[in-house]
């Protein structure tokens, strides 16, 4: 029993080393061929598309309800202090701290990284990705350093569109329910807001957005038996970027919290 | 010192822990066509794609042109995939890209041909495979035999130097699957196309080839023209190219593990 349990942790332990391994080794090799030419700006431009403007529907709902309920729950609070003042500079500062960066990465992540994931696991076990190699196209060069580059850039930009959205979120509350004039409201929420604060928030996703390119297509292309490899190399894809993004999240906050004090 | 353009020396390869592959050795001529035969699973696909550098050996090398394969430059590495090609099982076409494109993705990406000129040579690879005019389909709009075509036609429409053939004829009605013999042997005589064949068909294959070798257990057992072969005293060459179930060859792929 004993002997059992243990090796089965030293075995998911030497998965897990395996899989950085495999997943660094992806990150220098697709920030080499970044810079090898032909630059095909195509495909980057299509990989945004499909991960910014597509994106854009689900990411302005969730942030509006993520901003309504924030105002609700913040104001429950704040009003047993009577200190309803404070309500637009908490529902602004965690937006654009924490919330807004955070929420954006997971939802990209289970949109556009499960897609990534089951495309290019489908593209693997047709061979496709075998024939690329054979066409002389690298696979990492043809479909890897767009995505890439694509999250890497669309991320903040749909981050910086969530915060806004959120904010409103909370301004409707404010004003339509709680009475807040609409002029104090706004004044308070760029007041309390620093350029730090939406640096910081939007600095962390740029390594999001490269975090959810990478394991997704580090996962696609170690997709092993068919169909149902692919459905578990999704669902492998969604949960590790999940888990890293938190842990690349709290490593940032802390490094921020000594460097910007 | 003959001109063999293609060796493996001593390839082992396994995959977990299954031995593929136990010390191939073969050589391939300049010009010429070899069929490679052999049960389902026995490792010809694997051994095609030590060849077109998708696997590295575990141990043993694999020359083309003379040069270990594994020991190019990024480069050069480059310049070898342009000057050979696969025929894939499946097809392995792209599946976002139309058949004009699939067919013309070298053409493309490295000499950024478009217009007339493209479509001129995608146009000639499909027609020398019987299936002008689909320029503008999706590969999912194929029947399987055609998506097998289409590829056949991608690898053959930059004029590679070497061209691999993974089962080029299976899944087609016979009358294609002739037409499609006609035409390895065509790029055979009149390109000098040095290619490898893997099929199970012999039928095909002494039609192609100009040597048979036969893959069992991850070695080359037996290697010689296709009059050698079907005179041959070999009991499992003999076996297999009969189709007797009464023989050596007994295992099941259980056994083979």
């Amino acid at each position: 029993m004993f002997r059992k349990v243990k090796n089965d942790l030293f075995s998911q332990f030497q998965q897990f080393i395996y899989f950085l391994g495999g997943l660094t080794n992806l990150t220098f090799q697709s920030i080499i061929w970044i810079f090898v030419p032909p630059y095909s700006r195509r495909r980057i431009f299509e990989q945004m598309h499909k991960a910014g403007v597509e994106s854009l529907p689900l990411v302005s709902l969730i942030a509006f309800f993520i901003g309504v309920i924030m105002a609700f729950q913040i104001s429950y609070l704040m009003i047993r202090f009577g200190s309803e003042m404070y309500i637009a500079s908490i529902v602004a500062l965690s937006i654009v701290r924490e919330l807004g960066p955070v929420i954006t990465a997971l939802v990209v992540a289970g949109r556009v990284g499960a897609a990534i994931t089951a495309e290019l696991g489908s593209m693997q076990v047709t061979e496709q990705i075998d024939a690329l190699e054979t066409l002389a196209a690298n696979p990492i060069k043809y479909l890897v350093v767009p995505r890439l580059v694509a999250l890497a850039f669309v991320l903040p930009v749909l981050t910086l569109y969530a915060d806004i959205v959120g904010i409103f979120g909370g301004w409707a509350i404010c004003v339509l329910k709680l009475g807040i004039s609409s002029r104090l409201y706004l004044n308070i929420t760029f007041d309390s807001l620093l350029f730090k604060d939406l640096f910081t928030g939007l600095a962390k996703t740029i390594f999001f957005g490269m975090i959810i390119a990478l394991v997704s297509c580090y996962e696609a292309f170690n997709v092993e038996g068919g169909a149902e490899g692919v459905g578990k190399a999704t669902t492998r894809s969604v949960v590790t970027s999940f888990i890293l993004i938190i842990m690349c999240d709290c490593f940032f906050t802390a490094l921020f919290y000594f460097i910007f004090p | 010192m003959e001109d063999y353009i293609i060796e493996l020396r001593n390839v082992y390869k396994s995959f977990n822990s299954q031995k593929v592959l136990r010390g191939c050795n073969l050589k391939v001529k300049r010009g010429s066509t070899l069929v490679v035969i052999g049960r389902s699973g026995c490792g010809k696909s694997v051994m095609l794609k030590h060849i077109i550098r998708l696997i590295r050996p575990d141990s043993g090398n694999v020359f083309v042109y003379g040069k270990d394969i594994w020991q190019l430059t990024r480069k050069e590495a480059q310049e070898f995939h342009k000057k050979i090609n696969m025929v894939f099982q499946g097809g392995a076409l792209f599946d976002s890209l139309t058949v004009g494109e699939n067919v013309g993705f070298e053409l493309i990406e490295h000499e950024n041909m478009s217009g007339d000129a493209l479509y001129e040579r995608v146009e000639e690879a499909l027609s020398l495979v019987g299936l002008s005019g689909i320029a503008s389909l999706m590969p999912s709009e194929l029947s399987g035999g055609m998506k097998k075509r289409v590829a056949l036609a991608r690898a053959i429409c930059t004029r590679p130097e070497i061209i691999l053939y993974d089962e080029p004829t299976t899944g087609m009605d016979p009358i294609t699957a002739d037409s499609i013999n006609e035409l390895i042997r065509g790029l055979h005589d009149k390109l000098k196309v040095t290619s490898i064949v893997v099929t199970h068909d012999m039928k095909s294959a002494y039609k192609i080839a100009d040597r048979i070798a036969m893959l069992y257990q991850g070695q080359i057992i037996a290697e010689g023209t296709p009059q050698e072969i079907q005179n041959t005293e070999h009991p499992i060459v003999y076996q297999f190219i009969n189709g007797l179930s009464e023989g050596p060859i007994t295992e099941t792929v259980e056994q083979f593990r």
